[in-house]
Formats: structure tokens, C-alpha cells, sequence
């Protein structure tokens, strides 16, 4: 019983970084219409800063965070401009390729600059952890889960009682109502890219202590990130958390009782089972096409 | 008989030119590349959907040629054709699964795949063999001439190339091909028009797969060494930036894209680690500044345009002219709700054969809901749809054009790359009297002329101005034999002289018998062409009648023109 709690606690825990890049993912789906398929190279560049900040440069943990949360704001906003903004008017297809070629191109510059070899970064805190009986709650993990609990809640509260958020939520319903009502589409649609490449990037500063910081992370995040908001319903935000949740359990308790070489395919197994079954997902996607 | 004389040469090149092994080794990767690249121009140029999974595909074909020759024994041919129908049957499989949604999805289910196959081929060793890879693969021997030598090998790579782009050329203009573009440029159109959308993007997808299969054992054999890093995520990235490199729509794009990405690393070679970088850069550049791609710039030049039709066009037939008396259209409580929205509720409706039964009501009345309900676009949450007799309540789109119902959208939605005729072709598909290429041809000649668009008829359909548009919307849906027109505002946007000759189009369809449902806002076009009138308001039908009748209806007046206070001051 232990063990099944013990492997719950670490599944909630990297569940939870997908969930946050997850999150990214359907904010930015439902701003554009756009899946922007270089979220996860978000989450690698902010474990990089970390990286480079604090083990390169030694400045103090906290810095580091600053730093990379800065980085990943103006990154998201330059990612606007370049990938977003010059097809802004096109169909879903370019874009959506244009966004391959953003992965593509930022996985690669990072590989040419930092070479393949992984590093690590130590975690936010020197406190080991607690236990609970047989049950050992690592603090990187505790970090991890209060951390994706305190964004989703002040992000509700965001969107749900501030007029920027309100603003943000017309933009994503109706583009064209929105402008005529006055409100800045390209702002919001800026504010959306800089949020999600920042909540990128504190998914990455979360995950670079448990796992390796490699060039591979971001397709790694990315994959499961995919699978996680399909599987809770694509565009829908609760359903981007918990089916993150789900695909972080699924996976540890995989790789623990079935295989450790194919730990990572357990997510695309569920992801496939889904499709099947429930290709809506959890909470359903809401198709509205209109003729 | 050009492309046999480049086919001789190309392969009389491969035999006799002297090429050194290097050259020799980048001439073969090139080739088999290309047949994969092929396959992308299927999918993603003709379909417009995004398969990231291309080097899996090859990989699974080079596979199943290596394991079919060295474990199995089987002879080379055989082996081949094996790897590429295991590929074909892995599209089939994903693409039967996930094509029935969004195209986001394809896209994150091939990457899904792509990752789950390099797992699959580098731990399951006593398979696959690891990440050692198999090594000591055959080349063929066609009966008494053994390919063995590489100059022999490659003449075969390059003329199971050249077949690979002659079906990938033939496919564009066949009916098949046709199909995929109209579902890449508007899918919800393509399945009013009478495409099965999900069949016809699961024969693009599982064509590509082949595709990538032939290539992938083609590659197996020309290298005689395989392994699991060269069919990996990275590959299947190169395999998509040259098809869009090369323009992505056209079979010679894929030969170009190929050839300069083959030959670009040599060139390229001063950029070191940099160079996939400068792959993820080219293909933001490339959508961004020539979605054509290369070939873009100069295939329009090269595009012989067949004439639409040879001699007279014959006028247009109506099938279901002649048949007047009884209703062709029953409704009855029809209902759709959104959530707790109740857009349509409990409408009932008859429209008589012959007629023009306009649909009016206020924004929001649910008269496109209506509409869209009838076309198979959404399905009823209840109530029972019956044409000529048939309930065909919840049925998909291209089943209900099958039965005999056509539409025009409110928003034009034609399939914008292709031509005027092109357009009315893919109409004309669904037409049961039009069985030979060469009677729906005539068919949509025709019917390009009955709305007098015959002129336009090779001009591309979003450089023609909006009223034209509407006409050639028109032509598509009576290409293909409609018993009933369902027609979303066809005034919308008209000029004065548009809207007349709209009319004079609508009476000429009346007398042709044609039975017309027909949504306006013009009330003088609806009151100069319809027999009769209902009339919608939030979800219901408030009236139904002749024109007299309903437009001085109290209810009708208050929905459109407000209710009169009983007690207003004066």
C-alpha cells in the first residue's frame, strides 16, 4: 500500500509539470486557434536559464527564477512575433507548421550552443522532505504540486475577475466582436504568448531538479503535455490539469510495475486508448464549427 | 512520352555516368528520400494533413525489408512489397483512429508514433535487433540480372521513383485526388458537397504511409545497414522540410525539395552543429515569405490547362424535373439544442415538390441551425427529417448528398486554390447519371454554364470576384443532380444587378422543376420567387403560408418589426 502511495505522490508531482505546459498549450489553442507545438522548448529554455544563471553564473537560486521568468516573458513575446504574427492571417495549416519549425529551430540552436550532454540543477530547497510512515514526500516534489495548485488558482481568478482576463477570455470566443468592442486583439493575443511561455518556463524550472536538463526535455514535456490535453479534452483547462495528473500517475506506475525501457510510451498508450473510446476526452472538446 | 524519354535518361545516367561511391551513396539516399517526400506531397499538399511521422513510416518499410530478407528469407521484391504493406497498414490503423478529428490531432498522434517506434525498435532486440541495427541486407536479383553493383541499384531506385511521381502526378486531377483538396481547402463543404472526408483522408494518409514504406526499403537495400537512429523524430523533420522546401502541392517539389536538402548539407557544411537549426528557421521562412516553395515560382507556368470541354457544352439536365405534386420535404419536430441553448425547437416543415419554399426570420432565428441540420452538418437533437418519403434525420453530410440534397453556405465556402470548373467537378462527382470522367466533365460544364460562368472557368476561385463566387457555390451544388437546394442567403453581399440576375437564375431553376429551400434577408427577392414562406423566430416556426399571408401576419410583423404596446401612450 505504501509503495502505491508512494508512487501516486511522485506520478502527482511530474504530473503536474505536464499539466502546466499543458496549460500553455490551451491557453495559447484557444487564443489563436493555433496548437503551438514548441511548448515544450519553452519549459527546456527556462531549465537551461536556470541552468546557466545559477550553476554557470552562481547568482542565487531566487535570481535565477527572476531572471528566467523575465527571459521567458520576452522570449513568449519575440515567439509572437516571429512564428504567430506574420501568419496571424492565414490558415491553421502554416501555423502550425511554422511553430514545427520554431521547435525545430530552438531545440537545435540550444544543442549547438550547450552541447548534448545533460546537466543537472539542485533543488529550490536543501529540506529533504517529510515522511509519512512508509511514505517519503520529497520537498522538489511538494514544491512541484503547491506550486501548479496556487498558478491554476490565481489564473482562475485572472481570468475570472479581472477585466484584463475577461478581456483576454473575448479574444479567445470572437476575435472580430472583440476588436469591434474596442479591445486590443494583438495586445491580448501578445499577452497570451508571454503568459504561456512563462508558465513554460517555471515548468521548466520545476522539473530540471528531478529530471536531467538536456536538449531532449522539451520534446519530452512537450509529448506527454499533447497526450495530457487530449486526453482531458483539447482546449478545455480543467482538463489540461488533470489529464496532466493522470498521464504523470499513469506513466510512474507504468514504468514501476510493467517496464522501465517504455516508460514513456505508457502516455501515448492512454493517449491511443482514448482516441478510441473518448476522443473527445474527459471534459469534450468544444467542436463548433459554424457553416 | 516525355516522362519515358527522362526516365531513360535518368536511368542510362545512373548506369553509364561514372560516380564515385560517396556521390554514388548521396544519388541513393536522394532517391528513396524522395519516393517518402512523395508521399508527404500526398498527404499534407493534397489532404492538408500534418504528418509528422514520415521517417517512422520509412523506417517501418526499410525494417520490413531487412527483417523479410535476413530472418524470414524472404526474396528481395517480395520483402519489399512487405515492409511497405506493414506501413500502409500502420496508416490505416492511425489514421482510422484519429482522423475522424481535428487536424491538430494527426499531427500529435504521428509524433506520438514516431517516438513509440524508435522505443520500439531499440529495446525490443530480439526483433529489431536493437540499437545495433541489422546489417548485411541483400540487393536484388530480377531474374537473370543481379542489382547488386550500385550504379544497377540506383537505376532501380530512380525508376521506382518515377513511377512513385507519375501516380502522385496522375492522382491530382483524378477524381480521388480531387477529393483531398477539397477536403485540405474546406472540409465541411467537401462532406456537403458528397466526400466521405474520413475515408478520403485515410487513403491520403495510408498512401503516404506506403509511399514512405517503398522508399524506406528501398533505402534498406541501397545502404545494406540499418538502424533506429535513422528514422527518428530529426528525420522525420528533414522528410517534412523538403517537401515544403520544394513546394508542397506538386510531385516535382518533392524531387527538388529532396535533391537540395540531399545535396545542401555538403554545401552546407561550414554551418557545423548549426544546421537543423537552420532547417527549423527555413520552414518558419518558407511559411512565412513562399508557401508555394520553390517550384511555386515557376510550375504555374508549365500548367497546361485542358480545355473545360470539347465542342458545344450541352445544357444542363435536371433529374428530378417532371416530378412535381406531394412533398419532397417533411420536418417535424426537428430540434437542436446547444447545451441549454435551444437554437432549433420542434420546427415542423413541408416543402412540395416544384416549389421555392423560402425560410425567413430574424438574426438568431435558427434558420442557418435549420439548415445545417438538413445538410448533416449538425444532428438533430431530435425530430425526424423525411425526403421523398426517406428519414434521413442524423445522417453525415456526404450520405445526405447522396440522397439528394445540395447546399450553398451563407459564407461562401468554395474550395479557394482550385479552379471555377474544378470546383463544379467535385460537384458533379455525386451526380448518380454521370458514371465516366468524360459525362461528369460535360455535367459540370454544364453546369458552369447555367449560372454563365463558362468564361471563368479556369481561373482560380479566389481571385474571382464575390458575386461570381456565389454563382459558381450555385453551379457546384447543381453539378451534382440536387433534388432539393438548400440555399444559405445567396443574395448576401449582391449588388442590385447581382440580385436580379439571382433572380432570374431562381426562376429559371423553378422551371426547371427544381424544388428550392431558400434562407434571405431580401424580402423583395423572397417575395418575387417563393411560393411559400415560413417564418422562424427563437428556434420556432411562427408562420407558414403564401407570400400574401405571411408577410401581414401580426406575428410575423411583431418579430420583425416589434410588438405593438396594447396600451401605448400616444
Amino acid at each position: 500500500m505504501a509503495i502505491v502511495l508512494q508512487l501516486l505522490f511522485t506520478g502527482l508531482g511530474i504530473g503536474a509539470v505536464y499539466a502546466l505546459v499543458a496549460l500553455g498549450f490551451v491557453l495559447i489553442y484557444r487564443a489563436t486557434n493555433v496548437v503551438n507545438f514548441a511548448q515544450g522548448q519553452f519549459a527546456m529554455l527556462g531549465g537551461y536559464c536556470m541552468v546557466i544563471t545559477t550553476a554557470d553564473l552562481g547568482l542565487p537560486y531566487w535570481l535565477g527564477i527572476l531572471i528566467t521568468l523575465l527571459v521567458m516573458a520576452l522570449f513568449g513575446a519575440i515567439f509572437n512575433l516571429g512564428v504567430y504574427y506574420p501568419l496571424r492571417h492565414r490558415s491553421f495549416l502554416p501555423v502550425v507548421i511554422s511553430t514545427i519549425g520554431a521547435s525545430i529551430l530552438i531545440t537545435n540552436l540550444v544543442l549547438a550552443i550547450y552541447g548534448p550532454e545533460p546537466t543537472t540543477l539542485p533543488g529550490m530547497t536543501d529540506y529533504p522532505g517529510i515522511s509519512f510512515g512508509a511514505v517519503f514526500l520529497d520537498a522538489q516534489y511538494l514544491v512541484i504540486i503547491a506550486t501548479t495548485l496556487a498558478l491554476v488558482i490565481l489564473q482562475y481568478f485572472f481570468f475570472e475577475h479581472t477585466m484584463i482576463g475577461k478581456k483576454m477570455q473575448a479574444v479567445s470566443q470572437d476575435k472580430e466582436m472583440a476588436s469591434l468592442l474596442g479591445i486590443n486583439v494583438t495586445a491580448m493575443i501578445m499577452l497570451t504568448f508571454t503568459y504561456s511561455a512563462v508558465l513554460g518556463g517555471i515548468a521548466g524550472i520545476l522539473v530540471a531538479p528531478i529530471l536531467f536538463v538536456s536538449v531532449g526535455l522539451g520534446a519530452q514535456i512537450a509529448l506527454k503535455a499533447f497526450a495530457a490535453s487530449i486526453i482531458g479534452g483539447f482546449g478545455d483547462v480543467p482538463g489540461a490539469i488533470v489529464g496532466g495528473l493522470l498521464i504523470g500517475v499513469a506513466e510512474t506506475l507504468g514504468a514501476f510495475y510493467i517496464s522501465v525501457p517504455y516508460k514513456d510510451a505508457f502516455a501515448f498508450i492512454l493517449l491511443f486508448a482514448f482516441l478510441l473510446i473518448r476522443p473527445q476526452g474527459i471534459f469534450g472538446e468544444k467542436i463548433a464549427q459554424k457553416a | 512520352m516525355i516522362w519515358l524519354a527522362a526516365l531513360i535518361v535518368a536511368m542510362g545516367c545512373a548506369l553509364v555516368l561514372p560516380v564515385n561511391g560517396y556521390l554514388m551513396n548521396l544519388l541513393m539516399q536522394a532517391s528513396t528520400y524522395a519516393i517518402a517526400v512523395l508521399g508527404m506531397t500526398v498527404v499534407l499538399g493534397y489532404a492538408g494533413q500534418i504528418n509528422i511521422a514520415q521517417a517512422a513510416f520509412f523506417g517501418i518499410g526499410a525494417y520490413g525489408l531487412a527483417l523479410g530478407t535476413t530472418a524470414l528469407g524472404l526474396p528481395f521484391f517480395v520483402a519489399l512489397v512487405f515492409g511497405a504493406v506493414i506501413a500502409l497498414l500502420f496508416g490505416i490503423v492511425l489514421g482510422g483512429s484519429t482522423l475522424k478529428l481535428g487536424g491538430h490531432y494527426l499531427a500529435m498522434v504521428t509524433i506520438s508514433f514516431q517516438e513509440i517506434l524508435t522505443l520500439v525498435l531499440t529495446n525490443w532486440i530480439s526483433v529489431s535487433r536493437g540499437p545495433d541495427g541489422i546489417s548485411n541486407i541483400p540487393r536484388p536479383h530480377l531474374g537473370f540480372l543481379a542489382l547488386d553493383l550500385a550504379p544497377h541499384y540506383l537505376a532501380l531506385c530512380v525508376f521506382v521513383l518515377f513511377l512513385a511521381a507519375g501516380l502522385v502526378i496522375w492522382l491530382k486531377s483524378s477524381r480521388l485526388g480531387l477529393s483531398m483538396q477539397a477536403v485540405r481547402d474546406n472540409e465541411l463543404a467537401a462532406g456537403v458537397v458528397g466526400i466521405d472526408t474520413y475515408r478520403v483522408k485515410i487513403i491520403a494518409f495510408a498512401a503516404s504511409a506506403a509511399l514512405a514504406g517503398l522508399g524506406g526499403g528501398l533505402f534498406a537495400g541501397a545502404f545494406r545497414y540499418i538502424s533506429p537512429d535513422q528514422f527518428s523524430f530529426d528525420d522525420s523533420v528533414v522528410l517534412l522540410t523538403m517537401a515544403l522546401l520544394g513546394g508542397v502541392d506538386v510531385a516535382i517539389g518533392a524531387v527538388i525539395g529532396t535533391a537540395l536538402l540531399i545535396l545542401l548539407p555538403e554545401w552546407l557544411r561550414f554551418l557545423k552543429q548549426f544546421y537543423l537549426a537552420v532547417y527549423g528557421l527555413a520552414v518558419i521562412l518558407i511559411m512565412v515569405f513562399m508557401p508555394q516553395g520553390i517550384s511555386g515560382y515557376f510550375v504555374r507556368f508549365f500548367r497546361r490547362v485542358p480545355p473545360m470541354q470539347e465542342g458545344a457544352i450541352t445544357p444542363l439536365v435536371f433529374g428530378a424535373a417532371g416530378s412535381t405534386g406531394g412533398m419532397l420535404l417533411e420536418v417535424s419536430g426537428l430540434a437542436k439544442h446547444f447545451g441549454g441553448l435551444r437554437a432549433v425547437d420542434d420546427i415542423d416543415l413541408a416543402v412540395e415538390r416544384g416549389s421555392v419554399h423560402a425560410l425567413i426570420g430574424p438574426n438568431g432565428s435558427g434558420k442557418t441551425t435549420t439548415l445545417n441540420l438538413l445538410s448533416g452538418i449538425y444532428r438533430p437533437t431530435s425530430g425526424s427529417i423525411r425526403l421523398g418519403g426517406r428519414d434521413v434525420a442524423g445522417f453525415a453530410p456526404h450520405l445526405l448528398a447522396a440522397a439528394g440534397i445540395g447546399r450553398t453556405f451563407q459564407n461562401i465556402r468554395l474550395f479557394h486554390s482550385l479552379t471555377a470548373f474544378e470546383n463544379v467537378l467535385i460537384g458533379s462527382f455525386r451526380d448518380a447519371g454521370s458514371r465516366d470522367a468524360e459525362s461528369r466533365r460535360a455535367r459540370a460544364a454544364a453546369a458552369l454554364d447555367f449560372v454563365g460562368m463558362a468564361e471563368r472557368a479556369h481561373v482560380t476561385v479566389a481571385s474571382l470576384p464575390y458575386g461570381h463566387q456565389r454563382l459558381i457555390e450555385i453551379a457546384r451544388a447543381l453539378a451534382a443532380n440536387p433534388t432539393l437546394l438548400l440555399l444559405d442567403e445567396p443574395a448576401a453581399g449582391l449588388n442590385l444587378t447581382e440580385k436580379q440576375n439571382l433572380v432570374a437564375l431562381l426562376r429559371r431553376l423553378r422551371g426547371h422543376g427544381l424544388t428550392i429551400l431558400l434562407i434571405e434577408h431580401d424580402m423583395d427577392l423572397v417575395e418575387q420567387v417563393s411560393d411559400r414562406i415560413a417564418v422562424l423566430n427563437f428556434g420556432r416556426r411562427i408562420a407558414d403560408g403564401t407570400p400574401g399571408e405571411v408577410l401581414r401576419h401580426p406575428d410575423v410583423v411583431a418579430a420583425y418589426l416589434g410588438e405593438v404596446a396594447e396600451n401605448a401612450p400616444a
